[in-house]
């Protein structure tokens, strides 16, 4: 308030003109013209401004949703029941929950593991600087990239005729009795991209990265001095990890997973355009559902799609908290 | 001799993620030029780029993503300012808000559009034109946590009760401090923004395939159900298209969101 009566006055000096239109609520003593309209001093106007904002939040993100829950909780007729939870006893429904719940938390651990040693050897490791900013940005796109051409793209490399299928195929050797043995060929294995582990691949193209950038300001914030106090009592690196940088990163490594999972659970295109459905997730379940009711009974499909949100409630409640863990170790 | 040792295993790791990053786009690039036999040739693409219904969608996502950047400029920029100006005590309320795109999936989101604006009284669904002012509010929310946290960082940056101060005090109306104001001092912080919304859109399947609208995405999985070469060399373009619009934020972004024309 002070600043600005200095500047006004300042101004009203050098320019007289500049005052006309001032607004005069700023200034310290009320104007008369201000005195009739007494409600616009309620502290509840100063929420007028975010009104718009509210009222598109509340068209289409608030009633779209109340809308799926209330639909989870009434009959046909409308009338409240819980009779639709027991879709969480058909098995369909639970197996998909299984397998969602499975593919989210293997990518979650494999590209939470993958992402920890790649962000801890461009912080820890100290490689050359273009490295370590190459790899910061080919996160920020990769970890944005998913979806049809992300599906495509790993269809194009590990699928039957991909490039890098094509490559371990020709890795071959003369057998005993003078055949080629090609041992290499990875659907001779019965690996399929098609199935649960291509799509575990091919999540893990924008999991990592997601990691390394969730993980890396932690690991940035690991003090020198740490690691020499450390040192200075005898402690091992191995001891120094166990006893000291594991459990400060705890919190960070079990947020930035839970991350991931909900990362992995929301993902519907990837799947979508690699498996053409065939592999039973909840989002595609719900995506069958909303074009054609499978489960023969809408207000079913409703109380599973609020499953879904359920458990990212859960997921992102979890990792507001131990985000708040984390920053603890993190002022500097 | 010790820190040689931890430099080998870091560039291990660092080799194991460039390879990650790198081979299915090269595995891409090399199968979408590959549709004749033993040459290297650019039929696939094109084939593409002859294709109406490309650039149909190529069309429509280009201009559902420009009106979704306006209306998200619009409906955003005024609602951050005022919320720093007269309510920082909305702040909590608004976080929660603009998380909430994260926690309910785009597949049961859409699910909840459908069953509201596919009945009376908001009933959206029947025409074009109506469908797509749904997309784009569908857009909007779905982009709203970049674009918000984008201009809400930016506005950190700012002083903007002195702005707004000063600039009144030279008789500037609301409408003038935010246009002539608070806009251009915001300019990288809406250009990021826009920029990821613009390649969220280009790339969005759920809302345009559930509300069956010629979208560049479903056009894609359309095309990924028959064909085999072309859907390789429309993920080149798509990986272009994304990575053009990422790649010209993090050199936006690098050059600060602090930086401003006036004030502090």
């Amino acid at each position: 308030m002070g600043r600005f009566s200095s500047i006004r006055v300042l101004l009203c000096f050098a320019v007289p003109p500049r005052c006309k239109g001032t607004v005069v609520a700023m200034s310290t003593s009320p104007p008369p013209r201000y005195r009739n309209n007494a409600w616009r001093e309620h502290p509840l106007w100063n929420w007028v401004g975010l009104v718009p904002f509210f009222l598109f939040i509340f068209l289409f993100l608030i009633i779209p949703s109340l809308n799926l829950f209330t639909g989870a909780f009434v009959t046909n007729k409308g009338f409240f029941t819980l009779e639709n939870l027991s879709v969480f006893r058909n098995p369909l429904v639970l197996k998909a929950y299984m397998t969602s719940l499975q593919v989210s938390l293997l990518t979650a651990v494999i590209g939470g593991l993958f992402g920890f040693f790649v962000a801890a050897a461009i912080t820890l490791g100290h490689p050359p600087r273009w490295m370590r900013s190459l790899i910061m940005t080919f996160s920020g796109l990769a970890a944005n990239f998913g979806g049809v051409p992300l599906a495509f793209a790993f269809i194009a490399t590990l699928g039957r005729t991909g490039f890098v299928t094509a490559l371990l195929k020709e890795v071959c050797f003369p057998g005993p009795d003078g055949t080629q043995i090609c041992p290499f060929n990875p659907y001779d294995h019965g690996f399929s991209l098609y199935s649960l582990t291509g799509l575990v691949l091919a999540y893990t193209y924008f999991q990592f990265p997601l990691m390394v950038l969730t993980i890396t300001p932690a690991l940035e914030g690991m003090r020198k001095e740490w690691r020499e106090a450390a040192a200075n009592l005898g402690a091992s690196t191995w001891q120094y990890w166990r006893d000291i940088a594991l459990p400060v990163l705890t919190p960070s490594i079990l947020g930035a997973s839970i991350l991931l999972f909900g990362n992995a659970f929301g993902a519907y295109a990837t799947a979508q355009a690699l498996t053409g459905g065939s592999i039973p997730l909840v989002t595609i379940f719900v995506g069958q559902q909303i074009r054609g009711d499978v489960l023969g009974n809408p207000h079913e499909g409703y109380a599973m799609a609020m499953g879904m949100v359920v458990v990212m409630a859960i997921t992102i409640v979890a990792y507001s908290m131990l985000q708040r863990q984390a920053s603890r170790w993190m002022k500097v | 001799m010790k820190a040689q040792q931890i430099n080998w295993w870091a560039i291990f790791w660092i080799v194991l993620a460039a390879l990650y990053f790198l081979l299915p786009m090269y595995g891409t690039l090399d199968f979408s030029l590959r549709m004749e036999r033993n040459t290297i040739s650019l039929k696939a693409y094109e084939i593409v780029f002859a294709d109406p219904r490309f650039w149909r969608g190529f069309q429509y996502s280009t201009l559902m993503a420009l009106i979704t950047i306006v209306v998200s400029i619009i409906l955003f920029v005024p609602t951050v300012y005022w919320m720093y100006l007269k309510v920082p005590q909305a702040r909590p309320i608004m976080e929660i808000i603009t998380i909430l795109p994260f926690v309910i999936p785009t597949i049961v989101y859409v699910f909840g559009l459908i069953r509201t604006f596919s009945r009376p009284p908001f009933q959206l669904t029947l025409h074009a034109f109506t469908t797509d002012m749904l997309i784009v509010a569908g857009y909007v929310v779905i982009s709203m946590p970049f674009m918000f946290r984008a201009i809400d960082v930016g506005m950190r940056a700012l002083d903007v009760r002195t702005l707004t101060e000063a600039a009144q005090s030279l008789g500037s109306n609301w409408f003038q401090v935010l246009v002539y104001v608070i806009v251009p001092n915001l300019r990288v912080a809406i250009l990021s923004g826009a920029l990821i919304s613009f390649a969220t859109v280009m790339g969005e399947l759920i809302l345009a395939s559930f509300l069956v609208r010629p979208a560049l995405a479903p056009y894609m999985a359309l095309l990924g159900l028959t064909k085999a070469y072309e859907p390789a060399a429309l993920a080149i373009i798509s990986y272009a298209l994304t990575w053009f619009s990422l790649g010209l934020l993090q050199i936006v972004s690098q050059g600060g969101t602090t930086r401003q024309l006036t004030g502090r």
